[in-house]
């Protein structure tokens, strides 16, 4: 099984989780390969790839730029905010000119959900989606279930609780609809405020007490909080946020001994984690990092048919 | 010029008909209605297995002049309304300029006259520049033709001008049309608020945002006794309180359109913008409440909110694409299909809600067939089958949900003051 017959990865929600297990385990010899002194393998090249970035990032667009070099694909980062794109180019002429200089796979992030799609719909190139406004982040959600797994052994049957603000979280839905698809029981908490209508119907558990949600789980995947919620009236203060729904050292007695830690990044140190359990054993921030370009490497390996044996030697 | 409609199952709620009745039309007007009519120098329209109604207006269609002729002008719109089987359109004051004075109303007026295809009937705005503040010159308005005012698409926010609005309006027993919207708690929304809008990641819009200000109107119209109009409504939570409201003797009207009433909010899905309109698309629960209140006589009739865009403000990210749904060439084979032919609706409710309702709403001498009456006649085929091809639309507005749905039961010809305006979907 390979995923070439997969032109896009648009999100987890429609994705099988053999193929999901297939990227996972295709990961393990691509964490390999960043661990050697000569960090590249030939598989992919002459394959040429490009990151859209309609959002900011650092970690999401480097990862795909590093795990694509590695594999010897070329890359290019379009970047968006020195483009045409400034001039008003639509976005239908933006991805046809990346499509006719070539470019065998786009990623692209957006801050409108539903984007990659269009686009998908729209080009004869592969298309993976590195964020989508709050619909998916289907490679955060991969990474995090390689990093659960890599730790654990297994994913089967966790339970993960999801903290913060789930209805503009992109990376709690990818992570639910991945999680589920391996019998792990998944709540999410956060202020009432930010939990979307009828959740509960996605298979999950939701709670306004992160007490009661972190109790006896296995994994924490904690949100980042963005400040404009509070501006637009969604709760009334960063600091009250905080006493309610931080994850620190101490309230972590209430999940199991071995609870992992996981943050998404960038992390608001005292506010939705203590800066503490942000750079304790516990949380696997950085592991997530270098995970991502992994995963990443995996999927880029999958969807643009790299070769095995070039990895292995 | 004599025209004899034959063989036809003639259906008109208004006079009580349903039956194998001939029509005789002379000079425009319905000169005879009977079994087996003769006439030699008639020109004969053979109407067998075909059901002949009064012609159906649709008083909820955005024909985008003047100003916005890229989108849609009064011929595309009325070409478009011909062959939906339309033969009379109200037009919405959203225009640029808006309709808040008589001299683009007689524009309007005046061009569809030239046109000749269909009735056209301009709505006045409520307030000048629909901006929400004063009163549009409303009697200046009806003297050039409008039948009704709205602000639609822009909700007036202030209930102090909406409540003048109604006392003024009720001096000429006017309709005030009512986009029902609470712009705060929509703001932003680009779908149904669900579990659909939760899984796509798209903001929603509460179905509260619509009946809170269903809720004010019918308060507001119980407080200056006079009718408003409630568009496109589509919640379930809107029929109780019209529905309420009614009994009471409350002079409430709603209009509800095919697409609320047959696609659900799961089809946003696919991020086809196509789906994106205002009111959004809701939830099955929704659509059940509105079929109901079809059936219970709780809605008067069925309106378009025909929006054409141009193509370039459907093709691109969902969130910036334009809201509305080109509606005029698929109502009735959408509702024939998706409603008559399950059974969901009888065909003489579907005439009723296509063409006595809205004249009832607006106080109009149209919708039905007495003798002596203009001869506006639909045609409809029961049994055509036909894929919505929006490439084959005469509307400049290609943004339908339904484009490549196969559909059965189509206008078959649609009679305008005694023409002959369009045949089998062509428009002569």
């Amino acid at each position: 099984m390979n995923l070439e017959q997969r032109k896009d990865l648009l999100g987890l929600r429609d994705m099988s989780r053999e193929e999901i297990e297939l990227i996972l385990d295709t990961a393990i010899p691509m964490k390999d390969v960043i661990g050697r002194d000569i960090k590249k393998v030939p598989t992919l090249r002459g394959k040429a790839m490009v990151t859209v970035f309609y959002e900011n990032s650092t970690r999401t667009r480097t990862s795909f730029e590093l795990a694509g070099k590695y594999l010897s694909a070329d890359t290019v980062n379009l970047a968006v905010s020195t483009s045409s794109v400034q001039k008003g180019e639509s976005l239908r002429d933006t991805i046809k000119t990346m499509e006719v200089m070539g470019f065998d796979l786009m990623v692209i992030r957006h801050a409108m959900s539903g984007t990659p799609h269009y686009v998908a719909r729209n080009t004869r190139m592969r298309v993976i989606n590195a964020g989508d406004g709050t619909n998916e982040h289907p490679t955060q959600a991969l990474l995090d279930m390689y990093t659960i797994k890599e730790k654990k052994g297994t994913l089967e049957n966790l339970k993960v609780a999801i903290v913060g603000d789930i209805l503009h979280s992109r990376v709690a839905r990818s992570n639910i609809y991945g999680l589920n698809k391996f019998g792990c029981e998944v709540r999410v908490v956060g202020p009432s405020t930010l939990m979307p209508p009828e959740i509960e119907k996605l298979g999950v558990k939701s709670y306004y007490s992160l007490d009661e949600a972190i109790s006896g789980v296995d994994v924490i995947n904690v949100l980042r909080i963005q400040k404009e919620r509070q501006q637009s009236g969604l709760f009334p203060s960063l600091d009250e946020y905080a006493r309610l729904f931080m994850v620190g050292s101490k309230r972590l007695a209430k999940a199991k001994d071995d609870v992992l830690v996981l943050h998404p990044g960038p992390v608001n140190r005292g506010v939705e984690i203590s800066s503490e359990l942000a750079d304790s054993s516990q949380a696997l921030i950085n592991e997530q990092v270098t995970n991502g370009v992994a995963v990443r490497m995996a999927l880029l390996f999958l969807m643009m048919g790299g070769v095995r044996d070039e990895i292995n030697n | 010029m004599k025209l004899i409609i034959k063989n036809g199952r003639l259906i008109d709620p208004a006079n009580n008909l349903d039956g194998l009745l001939d029509i005789l039309i002379e000079d425009g007007k319905i000169a005879a209605i009977a079994e087996n009519l003769m006439s030699a120098d008639a020109q004969l329209v053979d109407a067998s297995g075909k059901i002949v109604c009064p012609g159906f207006i649709d008083m909820h269609v955005h024909l985008r002049e003047p100003g916005f002729e890229y989108k849609e002008d009064i011929a595309s719109g009325s070409r478009a309304a011909a062959a939906g089987g339309f033969t009379t359109i109200c037009a919405m004051p959203n225009t640029d300029p808006p309709v808040d004075n008589s001299v683009t109303a007689s524009f309007i007026v005046e061009r569809a006259k030239k046109l000749g295809i269909v009735n056209v009937l301009p709505i006045g705005a409520i307030t000048k520049k629909q901006a929400g503040q004063e009163l549009s010159a409303i009697a200046e308005l009806i003297e050039a033709g409008c039948v009704a005012i709205s602000d639609d698409g822009k909700p007036v926010a202030r209930a102090d001008i909406m409540r003048n609005a109604l006392e003024y309006a009720k001096m000429f027993n006017l309709p005030v049309l009512s986009h029902c919207e609470d712009i705060d708690l929509a703001r932003g929304g680009l779908m149904h608020e669900g579990y659909f809008s939760t899984i796509y990641g798209l903001r929603g819009i509460p179905a509260a945002a619509e009946e809170l200000m269903v809720a004010r109107e019918i308060i507001l119209a119980e407080l200056t006794d006079a009718h408003v109009h409630i568009c496109h409504a589509s919640t379930r939570g809107s029929m109780d309180l019209i529905r309420k409201a009614r009994a009471q003797g409350i002079k409430v009207s709603c209009e509800v359109t095919p697409h609320h009433l047959t696609l659900s909010d799961e089809v946003v899905g696919s991020y086809d913008t196509d789906t994106k309109v205002n009111p959004p698309l809701r939830s099955s629960e929704h659509i059940e409440a509105l079929r109901a209140a079809l059936q219970d006589g709780t809605v008067d009739c069925i309106a378009t909110d025909h929006a054409p865009h141009h193509f370039e403000s459907k093709d691109c990210e969902y969130e910036l694409a334009s809201f509305g749904i080109s509606g005029l060439e698929t109502a009735v084979a959408v509702i024939m299909d998706q409603l008559v032919k399950p059974g969901a609706l009888g065909i003489n409710q579907m005439v009723s809600l296509f063409a006595t309702g809205p004249a009832r709403v607006l106080g109009i001498d149209k919708g039905s067939l007495a003798l002596g009456q203009t001869a506006d006649i639909t045609i409809i085929d029961p049994q055509a089958t036909k894929k919505v091809n929006p490439n084959n639309f005469y509307s400049k507005g290609r943004n339908t949900p339904y484009k490549n749905m196969e559909l059965t039961g189509w206008p078959w010809m649609t009679i305008v003051n005694g023409n002959v305006v369009c045949r089998e979907g062509m428009v002569i």
